[in-house]
């Protein structure tokens, strides 16, 4: 609370002359934001918890999850975590073009990972394992689903950065807008871990 | 009926919806339309007549300062209140009458839909919005902020919650509204029992509301830790605003859970899926569990500000610092966080055995404790003060009383072998009333009583406030003394008829009581209509009607768009107590540019895409959601490439605003 602090000031002042500056709020905000979103996957995995066994007499994690391809989906996340740290670092030394391409391959690594994760739903549905099969299925669409749609959005979200950044380059505004990427992106990393541990490694054990 | 109908008919244009949607069959409801159809235009006609719509556009629809947002959610609390009051007569009128053959005058499909709009209503689209709209107005000022830390996403936050209130109102005349009761609990809310649109309806107008409260719990979170004036430390903060601080943590941390269990049903109603449903491994009470994981923290995010605010009034009245100001934060913060871990005492009956209910039991009694600590903290700031007997105190002295009695019920709803007999009873429905009606209304009253001045530089008449108070306070216990009384006896809630003829007087008792708290509601906006002509004799110049002891008091009424010409800085925990007791002379001069954010259009763009959005989900019209729902997302990022959002109020400007308030001090000096 060091921006509360007045031990410098006067009893008897009870008013700054001068303009007095808050710190931004943005980054608190979106983090805030982050922490209500993590709540919202908190219940998809307590229901993924207590649904993860309701089969009812259908398919189980065992019969329907295809490791190898999860694994290269999860490589792909995660690269692309790393490529969005490689923009955040040209962003911090001013590089315009080396920000925006690290941002672009970051892009397509998400692009590639909601691709495989589209091709994945449409193959189970396909065999006939989809969310109405089972509530254990309801729940597995759910929860992966519903990162995948933070996936998607994140991209369009990326894309209109890319815009902007070309546009009016690397501007106060524009970093902080990047940093809020970087928090949501990495966020989602965080919950795909979650995910590949307890949907995919632990329902094929 | 309207069920074959829903499930037979569904066209690519226009989805399930078709004239049979409109209840032309239905009196009362078309009674209903015409009625407020006539009132709409009536306004409409009247602003237009004025030529006001420039200035409502201008002046408060695009405006993005947090006093004018906050009492735009006064108003659409106070409209909503006297929707949720209707359907509250209606109730009462029907119980009282529908006994034996006489069967009331509503069929049971019309009185479960009124029950669930009137709790859907009064808890969103009343108590929410009074709340939220104080927390505007107040919290900026108290710390000494020009505005919230995200002026546009209030004003859009505003604008969300007042798109989900349109859809319950539309609900009335295009189809019907829920009639599970107002937490729509499965199976009764899945897609097998409700095969209409009464659930989507509900399932749609809180999810796009809901969106408008988690953004402003944020938003305030943030407001309130990171732009209060330097010497606000944590412990320096007016209760107010600590209430505000964790009723908007609890927002933030609970809104979620509501939002996830919504989305499980509706997939369930959309999709087919199976989360909710008795069969295919879905288990109903998941849903009742993640609801009242949610519900339990609600009732405290409502009433957490009121205490705040009588806290503020107390000490205000009693012309004394608020007595034990350290116990009443660390009170606040205990309630926090222990209203995490009762939520399983509003379904005791459901199985889950002795030690749960134990548990959940045990933490629903220590919740007391801090409650408890705070009612002699008032107590004892009433003890040997100075009280003044004002309309505020008056509210504030009716809510000490009737606030306990209800929290002793519920202490006795908190024991489960008591619950088991007295759960869903109208034992439980006179408990809630009790705190809800004893402590977020008359908070709201005594709040508004006590801030009105600051909003519009005159007081509100006293002697219609008079009437107010007491025909709320005796209609209350008119009203719901008889509910306990039946509660005791057995009786379920939800039933539009009985047979046993010697429960008719108790309800029609109750009967009496709400047409007290209607005659209470006329002198409420008595009360308004009377201020408003008498604003002069009402007057106040200094902008400290109450000898107040907080930073909002500092400035003119209404205050100036930027609030504080200089900064604040605060030594004491009363800051404007401590600035007239100690030498603060109010600047006259030198004053600088002010840094203020421009109003902007989107909030309410953005809200109507979501209100069409919302529609034709709820009547499976696919191209009209998906085209409004991309519009939306093309709207927010259109609206992000605006980087010109602020502009300089001119040293000029600022001076002549405040020479303006020089005069009228002067004036008020004589």
């Amino acid at each position: 609370m060091s921006s509360h602090a007045i031990s410098n000031i006067d009893r008897k002042t009870f008013f700054l002359r001068e303009e007095h500056h808050t710190e931004n709020g943005t980054m608190l905000g979106f983090w805030l934001y982050l922490m209500s979103d993590c709540l919202i996957f908190c219940s998809l995995f307590a229901m993924f918890a207590l649904f993860g066994h309701s089969y009812a007499a259908g398919p189980s994690g065992k019969d329907l999850f295809d490791l190898e391809l999860v694994a290269v989906n999860t490589g792909l996340l995660l690269l692309s975590s790393i490529t969005y740290g490689f923009a955040m670092l040209q962003m911090a030394q001013g590089k315009k073009s080396g920000t925006l391409i690290w941002l672009f391959i970051t892009l397509i690594f998400g692009a590639g990972f909601l691709g495989i994760e589209l091709y994945e739903f449409h193959h189970l549905i396909h065999e006939g394992a989809g969310p109405q099969r089972s509530a254990f299925l309801s729940s597995f669409f759910t929860l992966v689903g519903t990162h995948g749609a933070h996936v998607f959005f994140g991209s369009i979200w990326l894309v209109v950065l890319m815009v902007q950044v070309a546009k009016r380059g690397l501007t106060e505004a524009n970093c902080r807008r990047l940093s809020c990427l970087s928090l949501f992106w990495h966020f989602l990393d965080v919950v795909w871990i979650g995910v590949f541990t307890f949907v995919y490694l632990m329902g094929v054990l | 009926m309207i069920h074959q109908s829903a499930e037979t008919t569904s066209n690519f244009l226009t989805g399930r919806l078709t004239w049979e949607s409109v209840p032309f069959h239905e009196p009362i409801l078309l009674a209903t339309f015409i009625a407020t159809a006539l009132i709409g235009l009536a306004v409409f006609a009247w602003i237009t007549a004025k030529g006001k719509w420039g200035y409502l556009w201008n002046e408060w629809f695009t405006s993005i300062d947090h006093k004018k947002i906050g009492i735009m959610y006064m108003v659409l609390g106070f409209v909503m209140l006297l929707r949720g009051f209707a359907d509250a007569i209606m109730m009462r009128l029907q119980q009282s009458m529908a006994f034996g053959d006489n069967m009331g005058y509503l069929p049971p499909h019309h009185y479960d839909q009124i029950f669930t709009a009137h709790g859907v209503i009064m808890i969103f689209f009343v108590a929410m919005p009074f709340i939220t709209g104080l927390m505007n107005f107040v919290v900026p000022k108290q710390i000494g902020a020009r505005d919230v830390a995200f002026p546009f996403l209030n004003n859009f936050s505003f604008w969300m919650t007042t798109a989900g209130a349109m859809l319950v109102m539309l609900s009335l005349f295009i189809g019907e509204f829920s009639k599970t009761g107002w937490l729509a609990f499965p199976p009764l809310s899945g897609i097998d029992y409700s095969p209409d649109v009464g659930v989507d309806y509900y399932i749609w107008a809180l999810q796009i509301a809901g969106v408008g409260t988690t953004l402003s719990g944020i938003n305030f979170m943030v407001t309130i830790i990171k732009m209060r004036c330097p010497g606000m430390t944590l412990m320096k903060m007016p209760v107010f605003t600590w209430t505000a601080l964790c009723a908007n943590i609890l927002i933030v941390a609970s809104f979620p859970i509501l939002t996830a269990a919504l989305v499980l049903l509706s997939l369930d109603r959309y999709v087919g899926t199976h989360f909710f449903t008795n069969d295919f491994g879905g288990n109903p009470m998941m849903y009742v569990n993640l609801i009242w994981i949610w519900g339990h923290p609600e009732v405290y995010i409502l009433i957490l500000p009121l205490f705040g605010a009588f806290s503020e009034i107390v000490a205000t009245f009693s012309r004394k610092k608020l007595f034990g100001y350290t116990s009443m934060v660390y009170a606040t913060v205990c309630i926090t966080i222990l209203s995490y871990l009762v939520w399983l005492h509003h379904f005791f009956t459901m199985g889950s055995g002795a030690s749960v209910n134990t548990f959940f039991g045990i933490t629903t009694m220590i919740i007391s404790i801090p409650t408890g600590a705070k009612l002699f903290n008032w107590l004892f700031t009433m003890y040997r003060g100075r009280i003044r007997f004002e309309v505020p105190m008056l509210w504030t002295i009716g809510f000490m009383l009737t606030f306990t009695i209800g929290g002793m019920t519920g202490v006795l709803l908190a024991v489960p072998p008591a619950d088991f007999v007295l759960h869903n009873s109208l034992f439980l429905i006179a408990h809630f009333h009790n705190v809800i009606i004893g402590g977020v209304v008359f908070g709201t009253f005594a709040a508004v009583n006590y801030w009105w001045p600051k909003a519009t530089g005159f007081r509100l008449d006293p002697f219609w406030g008079k009437v107010s108070f007491w025909c709320w306070l005796i209609g209350f216990w008119v009203a719901f003394t008889p509910l306990y009384v039946l509660g005791l006896m057995g009786v379920t809630r939800r039933l539009s008829h009985f047979e046993d003829p010697s429960l008719q007087i108790w309800f029609q008792i109750a009967l009496v009581g709400a047409l007290i708290i209607g005659c209470g509601i006329l002198a409420n906006i008595a009360q308004i209509v009377v201020s408003i002509r008498k604003r002069d004799q009402l007057r106040d110049e200094t902008g400290d009607p109450w000898d107040g002891r907080t930073l909002e008091w500092s400035s003119s009424s209404p205050p100036p768009a930027y609030n504080f010409a200089f900064t604040p800085v605060v030594h004491e925990q009363d800051a404007w107590w401590d600035m007239k007791k100690n030498g603060y002379v109010r600047p006259t001069e030198g004053f600088i540019p002010i840094h203020m954010p421009k109003g902007t259009t989107a909030g309410m763009a953005l809200a109507a895409l979501a209100t069409i959005s919302g529609f034709g989900l709820i009547w499976h019209i696919w191209w009209l959601a998906f085209a409004s729902f991309v519009g939306m997302v093309a709207y927010a990022i259109y609206h992000t490439f605006n980087y010109d959002r602020d502009f300089h109020l001119s040293a000029e400007e600022v001076t002549a605003v405040e020479n303006a308030r020089t005069a009228l001090l002067a004036k008020a000096k004589g």
